[in-house]
């Protein structure tokens, strides 16, 4: 018995090898696929993903790749469509990528899935907050490494019933994937809960010209707070009215305002504004590392998801260098071995929702998001 | 061939777009910041560009010119359209359509998964477009909200098969028919406009469609769409990935040489005859006893079955819908396959699909730059061949003495 | 009562945004029967031009009615170029090719535009400068019209009138409403007909780079994308009023204004769009050439 057992694991490991050295054989090079939002509306969100990627993969070449396999980015666009991130997802597959960073928005990530679960191919998505992606159970070869929408919405409930006691809470979203999914678990965390009315529940039309109507309309509701679900454009114009109409009203919203973008744009208005998001990490020597290497390429400061991107980045290419190619080896080091990151030392449940990437709620003052306690 | 004069407008005109593009190509502001950087090498790129385009616009122009001046002369006789010769004569549209469909047979053994993938998404648009070219080519009504009908179907499979579990070829039917139903609907109270007032409205219907998809979550579970739906089976059989895509690439290809088939037959029929009657002369058409309204009903109601089983395969290939993928843009791309392709005419629906649908995907390579150049080629070849790639063959008839 | 007139105000303001750019497309529909779908493109574009130079006369130190009055030239003068160079370039020569190819040539400038500035510029959203001051005596009225809310209407109603000016009473006017009558007439009563469309060109798309300046400084942020949407409802308030009458796409426009902000107000803003459309189908139901516009009888 023990006989065989040791001749068992000798051959796994035979096995093992033999089925690593194929792989460094088949493949020169490691080669990580980028797929999101490139171009379209929505580019915003995926470019700096594609940027963090790269920046990664240039940082890692350049002591000698990983484990002296040279690491290569295939970036692909899916205009965040599902029907063409189908496509994506299958010429990623076909061109033999080990892992794949994205996609960016949820309903792409939903339509890709499949092919990269059948491909057996792991997923990291720096953005989609779908809680279905990791609950279902559909899709195992899933990983995050930003919270999913009912526990942000939980961080802004609690929020705002303990800590701010506000009675009465008007629930607006962008009718969006993002913006409607967090509204609706906002919702209905205030109706069981029983602290807090929900006063009005609305969806605006992102792009639309003037929210002046809504904005009314909160007034006239009365609600002491907004909790928004969306991302900061909408935002920006929606604080901006109400400012402007002399309202006092808090404003709450989500990590996808949670944006320095939001601040620029809403200049003074945005004074007081709430937004939950990841712990405070500007003073990582890494998370300022690759914002230095951001700002030294592109003169600019790096846009939405780029902090989430790097981190899925070195997660995954940690997770490369422990594990080699092998998806479940892979799988097996996110589970288990932290790895350092923007958002300090993540790894990952068995669901695939980041553990360590802390999340708090922040304040806007001075032009700051500022934590509060 | 080009005298000093056309360099002097070359001149100029590069000066212009020199002075157009200013402003947004050679300053980038950073308005947090407050700071300016100034490309100036932009301009040069631009002025370089510019020269050189109009150069060879130019040289293009004379030389049609002077053919054109060939012609008026005697000197060469004009020559027939190639396309239109192509498709006129059996003996060389058969060996092309034989060696096309011998060629689409082996796709799948030649070709990457990928490649096949993005096949049948074309293949997909070429039953949307001659769906659309029933009632924009041949009927002449221009229908700018048809992607309301390709939402139908998909939603139809999508809750049907999440509901009931409904299967993929019982959904097939049934998606074509909510479609002629929904075309009906809508026409039925629009139909009477003219134009481009059918236009918009077309346009508002399909948006008012998505809208619904998207606030009424009860119903279609709203932005976040629904996943998870079932391939088309293949009697039960358990396939892999690749092999129920192969399937589903066959599928297409049958879907598609049964709408050519459908959509051929119907232009010969009575009914085809008369849509052609409409489009071109709607006063005429009514005095020679043919009923506007309903003629045009069926156009639109026609139309709409394609639409709706294209929405049903468009389902079963994603596996997943939402309302994102029914937005006016996508009104837009199917009536640009239509009308680049060539009004009414079946081949040229065909090449404008397989050109706009696949020219996007090995655009890739360009990577940034793929819409914008996907844009200019849609203007550049609407300048050069207003009429689509392949130009109906009118029916003529020679009496023979 | 009080709601009824916020709403009100939040409607018309909206409905003179609509105005600025519905104009255009309607002008451009009058005289050549084409859709512009680019036109959504000139008003992003003006708008990114008046970014792009108040950003810099900030910087180099202008004062600031200076910097309003050269950002307003700027953004009109390049619009405007592009509207003219859109012309002759995308529309020009399809002047008498099928009916849709001009609607495809503008089709695929307008996503060409859109990538363009995307590609020149930013993909993120920007931050747009308020050009317009916050008034004083507006204070007390600040919950119902802002003062950006104010200078949009006042904008607006000085634009029309000068345009219906001068549709109604210069010689370009006439030549354009010649033009739009029956181009080969006109041509034959020696108008040069090749100018009347360039000109209308250039004030449809002046219009909406004022358009551009007043809104993206109202709601303080513009990115390349801004053009579509708002396009898309101008281009229904101008069908609403009967597309190719000036007086029906400002008046096609007001109507959509109010009905989105007393739909939001009263119903849902959920189904704001559902409203407008539907007002829409109905209207032309019932009036198949908009409110305004003439029913022509076609004769054999």
């Amino acid at each position: 018995m023990i006989f065989s057992k040791r001749m068992l694991s000798i051959l796994a490991a035979f096995a093992l090898a033999a089925g690593i050295a194929s792989n460094a054989s088949a493949a020169e090079t490691i080669k990580i696929g980028v797929a999101g939002a490139h171009s379209g509306d929505l580019a915003s969100y995926g470019i700096p993903t594609m940027k963090a990627a790269l920046l990664v993969a240039q940082d890692l070449n350049e002591q000698g790749g990983i484990n002296g396999v040279k690491v290569e980015v295939l970036a692909e666009d899916d205009v965040c469509k599902p029907e063409v991130a189908t496509n994506t997802a299958t010429k990623l597959v076909s061109e033999n990528v080990n892992v794949v960073i994205g996609h960016i928005c949820s309903g792409a990530t939903k339509a890709a899935l499949p092919i990269y679960r059948d491909a057996n191919i792991i997923v990291m998505s720096p953005s989609a907050t779908n809680p279905d992606l990791t609950q279902s159970g559909d899709y195992p070869n899933f990983y995050r490494t930003i919270a999913s929408d009912d526990a942000q919405a939980r961080t802004l409930v609690d929020f705002a019933t303990d800590t701010l006691k506000v009675g009465k809470i008007a629930v607006i979203h962008d009718k969006g994937d993002y913006g409607k999914g967090l509204a609706e678990f906002v919702k209905s965390f205030l109706e069981k809960d029983g602290k807090a009315e929900v006063v009005l529940f609305e969806g605006v039309t992102p792009g639309a010209v003037d929210y002046s109507a809504v904005v009314q309309k909160i007034r006239r509701s009365g609600a002491d707070a907004v909790i928004y679900g969306g991302y900061h454009p909408e935002a920006s114009k929606i604080v901006s009215q109400m400012r402007k109409k002399r309202m006092k009203t808090m404003f709450l919203a989500p990590d996808g305002v949670k944006d320095d973008t939001f601040i620029n744009v809403t200049g003074k208005n945005a004074e007081g504004v709430y937004a939950s998001g990841p712990a405070d990490v500007s003073k990582n020597p890494l998370t300022k590392k690759f914002r230095d290497k951001f700002m030294a390429t592109e003169g600019a400061e790096p846009g939405a998801f780029f902090d989430n991107g790097v981190t899925a980045a070195l997660a995954l290419t940690n997770a490369i260098a422990k594990a080699g190619t092998d998806s479940a080896a892979i799988a097996k080091v996110l589970h288990t071995e932290t790895a350092d990151t923007p958002f300090g030392a993540v790894k990952f449940d068995e669901t695939g929702e980041p553990i360590g990437i802390g999340f708090v709620v922040y304040q806007v003052k001075d032009g700051k998001f500022v934590t509060v306690q | 061939m080009l005298s000093f004069k056309d360099f002097r407008n070359g001149l100029m005109v590069t000066l212009w777009f020199v002075f157009l593009t200013f402003p947004l190509l050679v300053i980038k502001i950073n308005p947090i910041e407050k700071s300016v950087v100034w490309r100036w090498h932009n301009m040069l790129y631009v002025a370089c560009g510019t020269f050189v385009f109009y150069v060879l616009s130019r040289l293009y122009l004379a030389r049609k010119k002077e053919q054109q001046q060939k012609i008026k002369t005697g000197i060469v006789e004009d020559k027939v359209a190639w396309s239109a010769k192509l498709f006129s004569e059996p003996k060389f549209y058969i060996p092309i359509a034989v060696a096309g469909c011998l060629f689409a047979l082996a796709f799948p053994t030649l070709f990457s998964t990928y490649q096949v993938n993005i096949m049948i998404t074309a293949l997909m648009y070429v039953v949307l477009g001659l769906g659309l070219n029933i009632v924009v080519g041949v009927a002449g009504l221009l229908d700018l909200g048809y992607v309301a009908f390709y939402a139908v179907g998909a939603y139809a499979y999508a809750l049907l098969n999440m509901h009931f579990g409904l299967g993929f070829w019982t959904v097939l039917p049934i998606g074509g028919l909510l479609g002629a139903l929904f075309g009906i609907l809508l026409g039925f109270p629009v139909l009477r406009l003219r134009g481009d007032y059918l236009a918009i409205v077309t346009l508002g219907f399909g948006e008012i469609i998505r809208l619904i998809l998207e606030n009424w979550g009860e119903f279609s579970q709203g932005p976040s769409g629904i996943s998870n739906i079932a391939r088309p089976g293949l009697f039960g059989i358990d396939l892999s990935l690749e092999m129920s895509i192969n399937f589903m690439y066959y599928l297409t290809i049958l879907m598609v040489i049964f709408t050519i088939f459908v959509v051929n037959r119907l232009q010969d029929s009575r009914i085809g005859r008369a849509w052609f009657a409409l489009r071109e002369d709607e006063i005429a058409c009514q005095a020679m006893g043919i009923d506007k309204m309903k003629t045009k009903l069926t156009a639109f109601a026609l139309g709409a079955t394609w639409a709706g089983m294209a929405g049903v395969m468009f389902a079963a290939k994603t596996t997943f819908v939402n309302p994102a993928s029914f937005t006016f843009l996508e009104s837009a791309i199917i009536l640009c396959i239509v009308v680049l392709g060539g009004m009414g005419s079946i081949p040229g629906v065909i090449v404008g699909a397989l050109v706009l649908i696949l020219l996007p995907e090995y655009l890739r390579a360009f990577s940034d730059y793929r819409m914008l150049v996907f844009g200019a080629i849609l203007v550049i070849m609407m300048i050069f061949r207003p009429q689509g790639i392949i130009s109906t063959v009118r029916r003529t008839y020679s009496l023979k003495d | 009562m009080d709601y009824f007139i916020e709403l009100f105000f939040s409607g018309l303001t909206r409905g003179s945004i609509y105005a600025l750019i519905a104009l255009g497309y309607t002008m451009v529909y009058g005289i050549i029967g084409l859709i512009n779908f680019a036109h959504g493109e000139i008003y992003m574009i003006g708008a990114f031009t008046a970014l792009i130079v108040s950003t810099v006369l900030t910087i180099y130190g202008f004062p600031l009615l200076a910097v309003i009055v050269l950002t307003a030239l700027a953004a009109v003068i390049w619009a405007a170029s592009y509207g003219y160079t859109i012309e002759r370039l995308a529309y020009r020569p399809l002047r008498s090719a099928p009916r849709l190819s001009p609607l495809i040539s503008a089709i695929g400038m307008s996503i060409f535009l859109q990538n363009y500035v995307l590609l020149a510029q930013t993909s993120d959203f920007q931050p747009f400068p308020a050009l317009i001051p916050e008034f004083d005596f507006m204070e007390p009225y600040a919950h119902i019209v802002g003062s950006s809310d104010l200078a949009i209407l006042v904008v607006s109603a000085i634009v029309m009138i000068l345009l219906t000016f001068m549709i109604k009473f210069t010689r370009t006017g006439k030549a354009m409403r010649a033009t739009a009558q029956d181009r080969k007439m006109a041509m034959l009563v020696g108008i040069n007909v090749d100018n009347v469309i360039s000109i209308t060109f250039i004030t449809g798309s002046a219009l909406a780079a004022i358009g551009g300046l007043l809104i993206a400084s109202h709601i303080g942020q513009i990115n390349f994308y801004i053009g579509f949407i708002a396009g898309i409802k101008a281009f229904t308030a101008a069908v609403l009023g009967g597309i190719g009458s000036i007086p029906g796409a400002v008046l096609g426009s007001f109507i959509l204004g109010l009905t989105e902000a007393f739909a939001t107000g009263y119903v849902s803003s959920d189904y704001e769009d559902v409203f407008a459309f539907s007002l829409l189908v109905l209207i032309l139901i019932f009036k198949p050439a908009g409110l305004l516009g003439k029913a022509t009888v076609e004769k054999v």
